[in-house]
């Protein structure tokens, strides 16, 4: 027998054909079978945020708190309140403690105002899942941007990635921690704390891929925009009457 | 043959090498990636269990509802119809699980009312705000205003 380049390349490719059929039988016969109703193929999260409903009071933050343990003086949302004079100058932007109480009576001017309730956009296509080393954040295939605290480093690459700042370091777990939309309750049927919460619902949680979704109905009547379109990041969370001056 | 092979052995050698290579590199794989990663995508797919286990601390307002016959009844009938018990009660899962395990704190009407109501020109022209030190002379909110159905004639 003659063995040349030719016959080693031929051998090689066989057991790579081999070696990838063995994985994918792994793939096949490993995974455990799906343990309850809840289908993550068959939903597409996101949010409404409709910024001529919200009144700043804080209701979305505390109950964002109390749910998932925030710690002091970090944020997974939280309320801004616009003071935007005319001609666009230089905005006033306040968010006293993340706007947890609420706010305090303002200064009197004569500036437009307006409260913009703020969260993790669980963009489709985020920079912050694209910046992890070691895939600790991810978006779920039920399109949730999730931190998976266990595997994470720490190391804050995605703190830095992420445009909108909705990224913390845990100061006790050292791990990055961020909104969950929820997790835990969406996929139990329930709404997340801050939307159950929010007095005048001028926040909803809404599922792109439910046919009977008064979503559907909303962006088709609305003019509505996304936080910082020019990133790409395809954010699901939708503002109605979002002013230019928000950043 | 034998020439065949010591002709081939310097391919032989280096394929044996590479096929060593390759044998610790599956077995190096198999050792340091976790179980379940690559699943859907570029993560441990049993994350989504743990996520997905965490409690719950708001039980929502149909829970509160179910129990509460008088007040769900009051609210309804008035202007905080949706506005959520928990939203001014605070987290109550654990007492609507066992009502008798947690008796809820009562909310201090103090701060509550004015986190909502107090006048701000950001809110919604049509949404009904007062300035407290004006509109009350002191006395507490409820002192005129239920809670669960504020309108006074
Ligand atoms: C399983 C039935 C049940 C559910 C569900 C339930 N409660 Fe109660 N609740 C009770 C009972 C019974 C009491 C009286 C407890 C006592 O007096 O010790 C009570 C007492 C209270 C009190 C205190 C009343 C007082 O006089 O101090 C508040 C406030 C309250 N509930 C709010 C809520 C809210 C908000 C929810 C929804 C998350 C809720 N409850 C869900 C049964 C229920
Ligand atoms: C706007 C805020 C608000 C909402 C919404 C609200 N409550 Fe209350 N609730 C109060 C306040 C304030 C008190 C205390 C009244 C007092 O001290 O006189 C109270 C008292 C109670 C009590 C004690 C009995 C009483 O009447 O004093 C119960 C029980 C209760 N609420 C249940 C509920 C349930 C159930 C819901 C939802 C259907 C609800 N509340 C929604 C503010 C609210
Ligand atoms: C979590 C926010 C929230 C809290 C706390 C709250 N309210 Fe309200 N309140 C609302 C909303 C929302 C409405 C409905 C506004 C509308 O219809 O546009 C409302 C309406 C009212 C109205 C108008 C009723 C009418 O018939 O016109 C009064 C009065 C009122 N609230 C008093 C109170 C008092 C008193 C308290 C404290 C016990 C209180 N509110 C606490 C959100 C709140
Ligand atoms: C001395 C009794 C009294 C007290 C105390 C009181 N109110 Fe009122 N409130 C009234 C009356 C009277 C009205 C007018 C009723 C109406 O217009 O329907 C009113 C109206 C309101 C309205 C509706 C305003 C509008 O534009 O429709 C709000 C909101 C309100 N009160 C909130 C509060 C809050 C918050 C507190 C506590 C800081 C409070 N009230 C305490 C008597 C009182």
């Amino acid at each position: 027998m003659e063995m040349n380049r030719r016959d080693l390349f031929r051998i090689g490719g066989k057991l790579l054909v081999l070696a990838s059929a063995g994985a994918t039988l792994e793939q096949i016969m490993g995974s455990e079978p799906a343990p309850e109703a809840y289908k993550m193929a068959d939903h597409w999260w996101g949010m409404i945020v409709d910024i001529d409903k919200c009144i700043g009071c804080g209701s979305c933050v505390r109950a964002c708190s109390n749910e998932n343990q925030v710690p002091n003086g970090y944020f997974r949302t939280w309320v801004e309140r616009y003071e935007v004079p005319e001609g666009y100058v230089n905005p006033i932007v306040t968010s006293p403690e993340g706007a947890i109480n609420g706010f305090p009576l303002p200064k009197p001017t004569n500036f437009k105002a307006f409260f913009v309730p703020k969260l993790c956009n669980h963009c489709a296509d985020s920079p912050c899942t694209q910046v992890c080393p070691v895939g600790a954040t991810f978006v779920s295939p039920d399109g949730v941007v999730l931190v998976d605290k266990e595997y994470c480093l720490g190391c804050r690459y995605c703190v830095q990635a992420c445009p909108y700042g909705c990224r913390y370091l845990h100061p006790e777990t050292e791990t990055v921690d961020k909104c969950t939309l929820c997790y835990h309750r969406i996929t139990k049927g329930l709404t997340t704390a801050c939307c159950e919460n929010c007095p005048t619902q001028a926040r909803q949680l809404v599922d792109f891929k439910n046919p009977k979704d008064p979503v559907h109905e909303f962006l088709r009547t609305h003019k509505v925009s996304v936080l910082k379109p020019q990133m790409a990041t395809e954010a699901k969370v939708y503002y109605n009457n979002l002013d230019g001056a928000v950043r | 043959m034998r020439s065949t092979f010591r002709d081939a052995a310097h391919l032989l050698r280096p394929a044996a090498l590479l096929l060593i290579g390759l044998a610790v590199f599956l077995v190096v794989r198999a050792a340091v990636i976790p179980k379940g990663f690559g699943k859907y995508g570029h993560y441990r797919a049993p994350f989504l269990e743990t996520a997905r286990s965490k409690p719950i601390h708001y039980a929502g307002q149909d829970a509160c509802v179910a129990c509460h016959d008088e007040e769900a009844k009051m609210r309804a009938a008035g202007k905080h119809a949706k506005v959520a018990c928990e939203a001014c009660h605070g987290p109550q899962a654990q007492h609507a699980d066992d009502p008798t395990s947690l008796k809820p704190k009562l909310p201090d009407v103090a701060t509550l009312c004015a986190r909502c109501h107090e006048k701000d020109p950001a809110k919604p022209r049509t949404f009904p705000q007062v300035v407290t030190a004006e509109h009350n002379a002191g006395a507490a909110c409820n002192d005129c205003h239920k809670p669960h159905n504020p309108h006074l004639d």
